[in-house]
């Protein structure tokens, strides 16, 4: 069987190229600020806002999206009233994300199969339904990055100049951090909780090592991510694996790559 | 006209900390060329932060062209070269890309560039003889060229007033002197007011008319030719 004429291997490409692209365009920035570990943070977050959508009733793919931008947000806000504690605002964050997380999960009995598919990625169990919402955000989501992308590089080339000339450094920050969260939101359901802050920022260190400007390095990240995701959800569909450990394990072995063949590649140029 | 800068009776601690600054009054004029030197810890970058409005002073006034510097509008209107002189980034930036990023804060965050800025951020790049290198990345540069890249950033935004901390620090003593007669040309071409802020100023000595001494308060304030002969090495400043 051709594994396009499966719907849900459809779904799972069409999530997947919207994945593939905005996590690494929003992790450019992150990985430029040194802010590569806030995915796994948000993720934990997102991780308590799945749960409780079970808990409640509702959407766990919209409780998600409102509790990783809220802590993407509380990190940023966190982070900037307190400038030298930026790693212990994400631990206050990433443990309280999971604590609760845990708590709720057992408080609603949903110890099972479905919530292992938000937590390491699933092929099956992503319906159009999804793929709409992951669509419509990923849309607003790279919209946002080129409507701000001046912004945002200025910011990540040189924070203080950009604060004496008087760009709005605060709202960029938040904006970024919004985008992370919405990032975590979508891609959940295609790599996972817990790998999803991987595919934000392999691809961008692959893409650093051969890139030969801002433009191009970011164009080249969402292209390995969107390899990654294309190539990992081929061989989770063959050879019946979860997709965010392909997904993922493909993003780094682009990234070795990338660091054993950078050297050569400059000297060919 | 108003000042470019002024400070009155500014006072400024961290908190819980000792005076940094204790009194300070300092006026610099549009187009003055003007170096603040002093040992390292003396708190000119202190006095520097507190001029651009990025500290708040315990006592007294900053001024940045006559309005109070935490408030003043259109700060596009400074350029400012970091002290440190390497990229915040990892990713590979060209020059051109390094250059934009100076243009964005005048232009406005949502505006798309036009020919104007376009323009200005191609006179930059000009203006600091980096043409060709305009698509290189910035790290392939020498520490000279990475330098002039930075200007160019500083005067993409067209700036009233350019602000340099410590912008020869780890640079060999040629490269300084020669970076001191590109600025010594930049004011005479532009009639820009200049901020230099070093803990040394041999490289800028023969252009600026003014050198300012700062430890813990301003100690010297004149031309460099009546600046006694000990302190021209500002770590021996005494009050």
């Amino acid at each position: 069987m051709f594994i396009l004429d499966a719907d849900f291997m459809r779904i799972a490409f069409a999530t997947g190229a919207v994945v593939g692209l905005l996590a690494p365009a929003v992790g450019f920035f992150l990985v430029q600020r040194q802010m590569s570990l806030i995915g796994d943070g948000i993720g934990h977050a997102a991780f308590a806002g799945v749960a409780a959508g079970y808990l409640f009733g509702v959407s766990p793919v919209g409780a998600a999206l409102v509790a990783a931008t809220l802590a993407a947000v509380g990190v940023e806000w966190l982070r900037s009233r307190h400038r030298s504690a930026g790693d212990q605002a994400l631990a206050l964050i990433f443990y309280t994300g999971i604590a609760a997380g845990v708590v709720l999960v057992s408080a609603a009995g949903a110890l099972n199969a479905n919530l292992f598919s938000f937590l390491f990625g699933s092929i099956l169990t992503v319906t159009w339904s999804d793929f709409a919402l992951v669509a419509v955000l990923g849309a607003v989501g790279l919209a946002v990055i080129a409507l701000l992308y001046r912004g945002l590089v200025a910011v990540a080339l040189d924070e203080e100049g950009a604060r004496v000339s008087g760009l709005p450094i605060g709202f960029l920050n938040v904006a970024l951090a919004a985008l992370a969260g919405v990032t975590v939101a979508v891609s959940m359901r295609i790599v996972g909780i817990l790998l999803i802050a991987a595919l934000m920022v392999l691809p961008v260190i692959a893409a650093g090592r051969i890139g030969t400007s801002i433009r191009s390095t970011m164009l080249l990240a969402m292209g390995i991510g969107l390899l990654s995701v294309a190539a990992g959800l081929t061989m989770s569909y063959y050879a019946n694996l979860a997709p965010g450990g392909a997904i993922v394990l493909l993003a780094a072995a682009f990234a070795v790559a990338a660091q054993i063949g950078a050297p050569l590649l400059n000297k060919a140029r | 006209m108003p000042l470019a800068v002024e400070l009155n009776g500014v006072s400024f601690a961290y908190p819980g900390g000792p005076d940094v600054l204790s009194g300070v009054d300092l006026e610099i004029r549009r187009g003055e060329f003007v170096t603040i030197a002093g040992p390292n810890g003396g708190g000119k970058t202190t006095l520097l932060r507190v001029a651009l409005g990025l500290e708040e002073p315990v006592n007294g006034e900053a001024r940045l062209f006559g309005e109070l510097a935490d408030r003043v509008r259109d700060r596009y209107r400074i350029g400012y070269l970091a002290q440190r002189t390497r990229l915040g980034i990892d990713a590979p930036a060209t020059v051109s890309e390094v250059v934009t990023a100076g243009r964005v804060a005048r232009r406005g965050l949502l505006k798309p560039f036009g020919r104007p800025d376009r323009d200005a951020i191609a006179d930059a790049i000009s203006r600091v003889g980096l043409v060709e290198h305009a698509a290189t990345p910035i790290q392939r540069l020498s520490g000279g060229q990475q330098q002039r890249a930075f200007i160019a950033k500083a005067l993409a935004g067209e700036p009233e007033l350019l602000v340099l901390d410590e912008p020869t620090a780890g640079v060999d003593v040629d490269a300084q002197e020669a970076f001191g007669a590109f600025l010594g040309e930049l004011h005479e071409a532009l009639g820009v007011t200049i901020l230099y802020v070093s803990h040394e100023f041999g490289a800028v000595e023969r252009f600026v008319k003014r050198v300012i001494l700062v430890r813990g308060g301003i100690v010297f304030d004149g031309p460099p030719a009546e600046l006694p002969a000990h302190w021209h090495d500002p770590s021996h400043v005494h009050p």
